[in-house]
């Protein structure tokens, strides 16, 4: 079903992309005049190459970049906190995403409802959504309302205001948000059970979403305790992209973000994982899966060792690259095993990534002579590495993938402002064709080897009840 | 206005000005005084095609639709067309599948193909600079398809996998029951992606001449957003395009009558969560009234935080994540539909929501306020719809199979400021018969009564 005319955009609402794990967090505390010096050797705008952002930190430690782009007189504005569901305290799962939930009530100049009621008013589409390390929030609206909801915006980073009434009801939600992601979708269900069985320590291995008896216990308590400490300046990155300059953004970023009071901010210091020593394997039986698929998962880097982020990126596009890779030809063109056959390489994570491989049995295939050949191929190509053709194809398409963002402002907002909200900075991504271009043939390999080991893998099985093996 | 660029003649015919929303809360940023110009072109070879040049920016986003869509698959070769397109770059000119697919990923070329109902939509958006190969491989998947039987099977396996998936998907199952009840032996009734035993009798000729019969010059409209001058993006355009058949040859679907009864029908499956399909009848795009519905939905189940539906069913009581409602007008009659998710023992209390909320509307209508608010958010967002070039395309492809227009940038925000309470509560009351509310649940309900076809 298809809707041509208007684009029912609800369901996006408020979403998350991960999934992740809590434990118990250290903090060490950073006083905020002591990260304002290395502020103000920052603060003056860099200017860069593809897409022109321009960059400043505001007094009270709010990063703020502007990405212009004047085909219509529309802008994106997006407020990126650095905090995620990796940050929630342990048995209170899924406590960031009621947060963001949360953040759509009142404050203390607007009644609960007033927020959406006035940028609906104004012509503006809103969301949010949580990931493991960051939450973000958005409008996209007309340039001459921008104004109106930067006030809105700001308003909401200290400013929140929820009666317990409130939190009870939109816990219902979160719980029905949970139902919809996880518990009717089998493969989402393993996706779980992956997640926990491939950090041993890290909190990337419990859902973003929460798990359901920690959901239901969430409390009201908690959700603004956890708002007061995160949501703050020096947590932040602003993002401004569209119809806009950096010389039109600062006056009004000063005026409404820059009011704010420089808070003393902690940042949360995250346990290590331990050697993983042993491969892991986990199935879910479900009736209603056809065909029988695997799904295997390694430990990778994150997104903060960039290097290797970029490697595990082009070995990613070499061995399972959309129905052009290594996987695909083997497995579905050459031996008809699989009806697909693919890898992705989760770099959205600043601690630690994951290495995805997924196939899909044909009918009729054993998941054991899948699996086989599956290892086949990844090991030849392992040993042998890949062709000099295959490197520069592989370069070429993450290089030019970014130069499409060019036309959409909301996907370079998103860009921007996940890599800022992942530590890496405005001058990783406006020279990202020289980054990816410098990635040697070597670093390639070397990098897929010690990512690609079974013991930090865990596979998982998901297959139909009536699989007879 | 006409003028002649060597030997090509490029009539531009029409000028658009995207408007700016009326200033509620001035700020220091004034409105652009930006214009998206819509300019009518027509190529050498006498394809139209509706251009916005956008200097600035370094790519090119073409669309492509052909008027026809799955409804249109011969009876007993549902799924044909849906079928053909994802041949259409698995090896075509000189180029086998992977070498198809590698010179798009190469050079960051995307190539989509989609197959709704009444519509066949292709769009190609690349980097200026590779617009020469992105346009011969475009030619290439239009004009010079293989369908190897290698291929051919490798697709059919893929596509039966996909029935056989889509037969296990509560949301899938909801909606497919919905069209099938509503529309019985209506060509809409049938499934885009096909059935079992249409896809498994269908052959390499069958698609190869579903390519010849659909995919041609006289059912085609074209809009294109870049940043090159007209000439060059006529040139391109018949590079890729000229050598399609001139005539198409497409069934003819008659208009479909929506059941006067509506029904309750529950599909058992245990799930934690019920998912519901519903729907009334709505109305074709081109109806006089469309816009006053197009608020109505807007106020009662359309997309922002403030509809009706959302604030009683999600915001006051918490018993959904996701609830809608929407316009869909199909070429050969209208559609209103809406979906919820909710757990099972509240699906009788969402389901009486909805209808007290359908039966508010049509008693009392709308208020001043409601409407004006729906007005400022619908005039308001109306540009946000034109930030990319990919947009932009898509929206000069609709604007031509729906004769908008090619001032409709301009006159549209006029269309939606025009519609008063009196007209929105005419057409609730003309549309929103509860009798006819036809609803599909898939899940384990409580307490739900039904009533059977």
């Amino acid at each position: 079903m298809k809707v041509f005319f208007k684009q029912v955009q609800k369901e996006n609402y408020p979403y998350n992309t991960y999934f992740a794990d809590c434990l118990k967090k250290l903090f060490i505390t950073a006083f905020l005049f002591a990260a304002l010096t290395l502020i103000h050797f920052i603060s003056n705008p860099l200017k860069a190459n593809i897409f022109n952002s321009q960059y400043f930190v505001l007094e009270n430690g709010m990063q703020v970049v502007a990405i212009p782009n004047h085909r219509a007189p529309v802008v994106t504005h997006m407020l990126w906190y650095k905090v995620g569901s990796a940050d929630d305290p342990i048995g209170k799962s899924g406590l960031a995403h009621f947060v963001e939930h949360l953040m759509f009530k009142g404050t203390d100049k607007l009644p609960s409802g007033e927020f959406s009621r006035i940028v609906a008013e104004n012509g503006g589409q809103e969301n949010a959504f949580t990931s493991w390390d960051y939450t973000a929030y958005f409008q996209r609206v007309a340039r001459d309302r921008l104004e109106v909801v930067m006030k809105l915006e700001a308003g909401r980073m200290r400013g929140l205001v929820v009666n317990e009434q409130e939190a009870g009801t939109e816990k219902g939600v979160l719980l029905e948000e949970r139902s919809t992601r996880t518990d009717n979708q089998p493969a989402a269900l393993l996706s779980e059970q992956m997640g926990s069985a491939q950090f041993l320590r890290h909190p990337y291995g419990t859902p973003i979403i929460g798990w359901r008896h920690e959901i239901e216990n969430l409390s009201h308590e908690d959700a603004i305790k956890f708002y007061k400490k995160f949501y703050s300046p020096a947590n932040a990155v602003l993002i401004v992209s569209g119809d806009i300059t950096i010389k039109e953004l600062r006056p009004l970023a000063e005026k409404y973000y820059g009011a704010i009071s420089p808070l003393e901010f902690s940042t949360p210091i995250r346990p290590i994982e331990p050697p993983h020593r042993s491969a892991r394997k986990v199935s879910l039986i479900h009736e209603r899966v056809v065909n029988p698929s695997i799904t295997r998962s390694y430990l990778a880097a994150g997104a903060s060792d960039l290097n290797d982020a970029l490697a595990l990126g082009l070995f990613a596009e070499i061995l399972g690259g959309a129905s052009t890779g290594r996987l695909y030809k083997s497995l579905v063109e050459k031996n008809t095993l699989a009806t697909w056959a693919g890898t992705s390489y989760q770099s959205d994570t600043k601690d630690y990534g994951r290495f995805f491989i997924y196939c899909e049995a044909l009918s009729g295939v054993r998941i054991l002579e899948l699996e086989i050949a599956l290892d086949m191929v990844i090991e030849e190509l392992l040993l042998k590495g890949p062709s000099k053709e295959e490197v520069s194809s592989a370069k070429a398409r993450l290089q030019t993938g970014i130069y499409l963002a060019l036309d959409n402002p909301y996907a370079a907002a998103q860009i921007f402002g996940r890599a800022l909200s992942l530590g890496l900075t405005v001058n990783d991504i406006e020279t990202w064709p020289d980054r990816v271009e410098a990635i040697t043939r070597t670093q390639i390999i070397s990098t897929a080897r010690k990512t690609l080991r079974k013991e930090g893998s865990v596979t998982g099985y998901l297959l139909p009840s009536k699989e007879d093996e | 206005m006409a003028c002649l660029l060597k030997n090509w003649c490029i009539f531009i015919l029409g000028v658009c000005v995207l408007g700016n929303a009326v200033i509620f809360e001035p700020g220091n940023l004034m409105a652009s005084n930006q214009f998206a110009q819509v300019d009518r072109i027509v190529s050498p070879g006498g394809i139209e095609i509706w251009y916005v040049k956008e200097p600035s920016i370094p790519v090119i986003s073409v669309t492509l639709g052909f008027r026809g869509g799955s409804a249109n698959d011969p009876v007993n070769r549902s799924g044909l067309g849906n079928f053909a397109l994802a041949l259409l770059d698995e090896g075509a000119g000189s180029l086998d599948g992977i070498e198809f697919r590698r010179a798009l990923a190469d050079r960051g070329i995307s190539f989509s193909k989609d197959i709704s109902h009444d519509l066949v939509s292709i769009s190609l958006q690349t980097l200026t600079k590779h617009s020469e190969k992105a346009f011969s491989l475009l030619g290439f998947a239009l004009k010079d398809a293989h369908f190897e039987v290698e291929a051919v099977n490798r697709i059919r396996s893929q596509i039966l996998n996909v029935i056989a998936e889509k037969k296990h998907n509560p949301r899938i199952i909801a909606g497919q029951r919905w069209y099938q009840d509503t529309f019985q032996n209506h060509p809409y009734g049938r499934v885009i992606d096909g059935t079992e035993e249409s896809i498994k009798a269908i052959t390499s000729n069958d698609l190869k001449m579903w390519v010849n019969r659909h995919l041609a010059l006289d059912n085609l409209v074209v809009g294109v957003a870049g940043n090159i001058p007209a000439n060059e993006i006529a040139r391109l355009i018949d590079s890729a395009l000229i050598g399609l058949n001139i005539s198409s040859s497409v069934s003819r679907i008659k208009d479909f009558k929506f059941p006067d009864k509506g029904h309750t029908q529950i599909i058992q499956m245990p799930l934690t969560q019920s998912v519901v399909a519903f729907g009334l009848p709505g109305l074709k795009r081109n109806d006089p009234d469309f816009y006053a519905a197009y608020i109505m939905n807007h106020i009662l189940g359309g997309g922002s935080f403030s509809s009706r539906l959302y604030q009683e069913i999600r915001e006051k009581r918490g018993l959904a994540y996701s609830v809608y409602s929407y316009l869909l007008p199909l070429k050969h009659g209208g559609l209103y539909l809406g979906n919820v998710s909710t757990r099972n023992d509240a699906v009788s209390q969402v389901l009486s929501i909805i209808r007290s909320e359908i039966h508010k509307m049509v008693e009392m209508g709308v208020s001043e306020e409601e409407l004006l608010a729906a007005k400022k958010y619908l005039t308001g967002a109306f540009p946000l719809r034109f930030d990319s070039g990919f947009k932009i395309s898509k929206i000069l492809t609709h604007m031509q199979l729906e004769s908008l227009g090619i001032n409709y940038l301009r006159e549209r925000n006029n269309l939606i400021e025009r519609v008063t309470q009196k007209d929105v509560h005419y057409v609730a009351k003309h549309l929103l018969n509860s009798k006819q509310l036809h609803v599909v649940v898939v899940g384990n309900p409580d307490n739900l009564e039904t009533s059977g076809l």
